[in-house]
C-alpha cells in the first residue's frame, strides 16, 4: 500500500475546544483536548474503520475532515494539498469531493423538504455537476442506484422508514460524485435486520464508483466487516492502527484487548471459552486527560514509566522483524500480543 | 383471595406468567395491534430475554405488566399477567400499586431521562424506603448509601448527595439498578437496560446486574434488540415479531439452530468479530406497519420459504421436536416450516 498516494492524508491533527469563565471578561481556564496528535492516511477505494468509546474524538475527526471545524494544529493533505485552512471558493470545491453520510437518519433530513428537493439540494451549490434541467433525472437515478423507488421523488421523509431514509442520506452524499465518504456511525439507529441491507448498498456502491469511506463506528463487528483498515481511539489519540486482521487477530495495546473482548457475542459456546478483560471505572474527562499514557489509568500493565512518558504510535520494536500481524502501529510501552477474539 | 397470599410461593404456578396479552394503540390510521397474543413465564433465579426489533411489541408488554402504559391511547384488549398466580389486570390500583415496585421492579434504558434531574440521587433512591416502607429521612439516606455500596458507586457516601448530571452513563445505570432493587423485588423487568452505554461499560453493566440477580434469586425478563447480549446472560429467549412470539428456545438451542426463519436471518445478518466473512446476508424488506399487519403469518412477505398456506394461516406456536419426533424441550416456533427450518 506504501507504494501509491493517499487520497486524504491527516497529519498530527490537534483539536481543543476552549473552556472559558466569566461573562464580561472571558478567560481561558482550560481546554478540552477532543483531537490530540492524531495522523493516518486514507487510500483511494478504501475503507479505514475508527472505533472508540463515546468522547474519544472520533466525531471531532469527522467534522475536522469535512472542514465543519477548525483544527487547532496539523493538517488534513487532499490529494496533496491541505484542505483545513482553506475558505472561500477553494474550499467549495474541495467540498464536493467530501461528503458525509451521518447517524441519525430522523434528524440529518429536512422534514419539510420532499426527498427529490433533499437529494437536489447538493445540485444548488454545485450547479456545475447537474444542469438545472438534468436534476430530476439525476434525482432518479440516484434514488434508483440506492435501491429506491424513483416514484418516490416527491414524498416526505416521514413517509420512510429508518432504512430507507438512510438510503435517502446516503443518496444525497452520492449526488455530487465524492471521491471520499465521511460515514458517522450510518447504521448503529437501524435495527438489526435493516443494517444488514445499507452495509451491503454501501459495499456495492465502493466498488461502483471506487469511493473512499472513513468508517466511525462504535460496532467493533461491523467496523471490522466493512473495513481495510481499523484505527482505535481513546481520549483523543490513536492506541492502534493496522489492518483488519491486525487491529482484531493481533492486538497489541491493551485497550484495544478489552474492547475486543468486551463486545458481546453472539454465540454462547465462544461467550462461555473466551476470557473477557472486565476494565474497571469510566473514560477520564478530556479537559484534564491523565499524563503520559491516556489509558494508564484504566490498564493493568500501567507502571511509573506509563505515566511519565507519552508512548508513540509506532510499531513497537520487538515486533518490527515479525512476519505475522503483530507489525503494526501500538502506542504503547509494553505493548504484547493477546488473542482475545478467538477461542 | 387478598394480597398477603401472594407473597408465599405457591408451588407449580409460576412467579411471573404472561397469557394471551393483547394491547392496541388507537390511532389516526386504526387500531395499531403492538401485542397479539403473547404469553411467557419467568421463575424465581430465571433469565428470560425478549428479543425483537423496534415496533416487536417488547416494550409495550413490558410496559403492561407494569401497568405504566398510557391509557388511552394504549388499550388491553384480552389475557391476563399473573403474578404468583394472581391476575394483576383483575386487582384494584391499590393491590397492583403494592406488587409494583415492591415485588416487581424496572430498569429503563434511558438513566438520565429516568432520574429526576433536580433532586439528588440519595433522595431519589430514599424515597423508596420512605414510600413503600415509611422510613424516615435518616433510615431512608442511608440505606440509600448502602445500596450505592452494592452497584459498586465508589465513594458513595460522599456521592449520596450529588445530582444524576455529575454521574457518568455507567453510574447513572448503576443507580437505576440500585433504585429497582431498593425493595428487593421477586422479578426486574430490564428494558434495554445497556444499549445508552459503551461496550467497556456495557460489560460491566451486564456482569453486576447478572450477579444481583443470581444473589438475590429474582426473574428477571431482559428486553433487547442485541443478540450478543442476550448470549451472555439469557437462560431462555422469546424472539418476538409484529406482536408476537415467533419462536421461543433455551439461549444455546437458539444460536445454534434456530427453528424459525426470522431468528435464522437475523443470526446471519449480523457481522462477526473473528473474521470477516464476504456479504452479509440481509433480510428483504422492513418491519411491517402494525396498522396493517399482512394476512397469515406477519414475516411471509419478507420469509425466503414463504408458500402460499403461509400468506393464509397464521401459524401457531408449535412444540419442536427433535428429527426421530423425540422431545428437545422448552422449544417452540410459529412457523409452518419449522422442521424444514432447523433440520434443514
Amino acid at each position: 500500500m506504501a507504494d501509491r498516494e493517499p487520497i486524504l492524508e491527516v497529519s498530527h491533527l490537534v483539536k481543543h475546544f476552549p473552556l472559558t469563565q466569566g461573562i464580561l471578561f472571558k478567560r481561558q481556564i482550560g481546554a478540552v483536548k477532543a483531537v490530540d496528535d492524531v495522523s493516518f492516511e486514507l487510500y483511494q477505494g478504501e475503507t479505514l474503520g475508527i472505533v472508540g468509546e463515546s468522547g474519544c474524538g472520533k466525531s471531532t475527526v469527522a467534522k475536522l475532515l469535512m472542514n465543519l471545524e477548525q483544527p487547532t494544529s496539523g493538517s488534513i493533505r487532499y490529494k496533496g494539498e491541505d484542505i483545513s485552512r482553506l475558505s472561500g471558493r477553494a474550499l467549495k470545491a474541495v467540498r464536493r469531493n467530501i461528503q458525509m453520510v451521518f447517524q441519525d437518519p430522523y434528524t440529518s433530513l429536512n422534514p419539510r423538504m420532499t426527498v427529490g428537493d433533499i437529494i437536489g439540494e447538493p445540485f444548488e451549490i454545485h450547479p456545475e455537476v447537474a444542469p438545472k434541467g438534468d436534476r430530476r433525472k439525476k434525482v432518479r437515478e440516484l434514488l434508483d442506484v440506492v435501491g429506491l423507488n424513483p416514484e418516490y421523488i416527491n414524498r416526505y421523509p416521514h413517509q420512510f422508514s429508518g432504512g430507507q431514509r438512510q438510503r435517502i442520506g446516503i443518496a444525497r452524499g452520492l449526488a455530487l460524485n465524492p471521491e471520499i465518504i465521511i460515514c458517522d456511525e450510518p447504521v448503529s439507529a437501524l435495527d438489526v435486520s435493516v443494517q444488514a441491507q445499507v452495509i451491503n448498498l454501501m459495499e456495492r456502491l465502493q466498488n461502483e464508483f471506487d469511493l473512499s469511506y472513513v468508517f466511525i463506528a462504535h460496532d467493533l463487528s461491523i467496523v471490522r466487516h466493512i473495513s481495510d483498515r481499523v484505527g482505535v481511539m481513546y481520549l483523543g489519540k490513536l492506541a492502534e492502527i493496522g489492518t483488519d486482521s491486525q487491529i482484531y487477530d493481533h492486538p497489541t495495546h491493551p485497550y484495544t484487548q478489552a474492547l475486543l473482548s468486551a463486545v458481546p457475542q453472539p454465540d454462547p459456546e465462544v461467550r462461555d471459552s473466551r476470557e473477557r478483560i472486565i476494565l474497571s471505572g469510566d473514560v477520564p474527562s478530556p479537559a484534564n486527560p491523565p499524563s503520559g499514557c491516556r489509558f494508564r489509568t484504566r490498564c493493568w500493565k500501567a507502571e511509573d514509566r506509563c505515566a511519565e512518558e507519552v508512548p508513540l504510535l509506532a510499531v513497537p520494536e520487538r515486533f518490527a522483524k515479525a512476519d505475522t500481524g503483530v507489525a503494526h502501529p501500538s502506542a504503547c510501552h509494553f505493548a504484547e500480543e493477546r488473542d482475545v477474539v478467538h477461542v | 383471595m387478598s394480597i398477603e397470599m401472594t407473597k408465599a410461593e405457591v408451588p407449580g404456578v409460576p412467579l411471573l406468567e404472561v397469557r394471551d396479552l393483547h394491547v392496541e394503540f388507537h390511532t389516526r390510521d386504526g387500531a395499531a395491534k403492538a401485542v397479539n397474543g403473547v404469553s411467557y413465564t419467568v421463575d424465581a433465579g430465571e433469565t428470560l430475554a425478549v428479543l425483537g426489533e423496534s415496533g416487536s411489541g417488547k416494550s409495550v408488554t413490558a410496559q403492561t405488566i407494569m401497568g405504566i402504559l398510557d391509557m388511552p391511547p394504549g388499550r388491553i384488549t384480552g389475557g391476563e399477567i399473573l403474578f404468583r398466580g394472581e391476575d394483576m389486570l383483575k386487582m384494584s390500583e391499590e393491590q397492583r400499586q403494592r406488587i409494583r415496585g415492591d415485588k416487581i421492579a424496572m430498569i429503563f434504558q434511558d438513566a438520565l431521562s429516568a432520574l429526576n434531574p433536580v433532586l439528588s440521587v440519595g433522595f431519589q433512591l430514599g424515597e423508596m424506603f420512605r414510600v413503600h416502607r415509611g422510613a424516615s429521612r435518616r433510615e431512608a439516606k442511608a440505606r440509600a448509601i448502602e445500596l450505592m455500596d452494592r452497584v459498586r458507586i465508589p465513594a458513595a457516601k460522599e456521592r449520596v448527595n450529588d445530582y444524576p448530571h455529575q454521574f457518568s452513563g455507567g453510574m447513572r445505570q448503576r443507580i437505576m439498578i440500585a433504585m429497582a432493587l431498593a425493595l428487593e423485588p421477586d422479578v426486574i423487568i430490564a428494558d434495554e437496560p445497556t444499549t445508552a452505554l459503551d461496550v467497556t461499560v456495557q460489560a460491566q453493566v451486564m456482569d453486576l446486574l447478572a450477579e444481583l440477580q443470581r444473589d438475590f434469586q429474582m426473574g428477571l425478563i431482559l428486553i433487547t434488540h442485541d443478540l450478543g447480549v442476550v448470549a451472555d446472560v439469557a437462560d431462555k429467549i422469546a424472539v418476538m415479531y409484529a406482536g408476537r412470539i415467533v419462536e421461543n428456545a433455551p439461549v444455546h438451542e437458539l444460536y445454534k439452530r434456530p427453528a424459525h426463519p426470522y431468528t435464522k436471518g437475523l443470526l446471519e445478518s449480523i457481522p462477526r468479530l473473528d473474521h470477516k466473512g464476504k456479504d452479509l446476508y440481509a433480510i428483504q424488506g422492513m418491519p411491517p406497519s402494525l396498522t396493517a399487519i399482512p394476512k397469515g403469518c406477519a414475516f411471509n412477505p419478507r420469509c425466503p420459504m414463504a408458500q402460499d398456506v403461509c400468506r393464509t394461516d397464521i401459524p401457531p406456536l408449535a412444540e419442536v421436536l427433535e428429527n426421530d419426533g423425540g422431545p428437545i424441550g422448552g422449544r417452540s416456533s410459529a412457523c409452518h416450516f419449522w422442521k424444514e427450518t432447523i433440520h434443514g
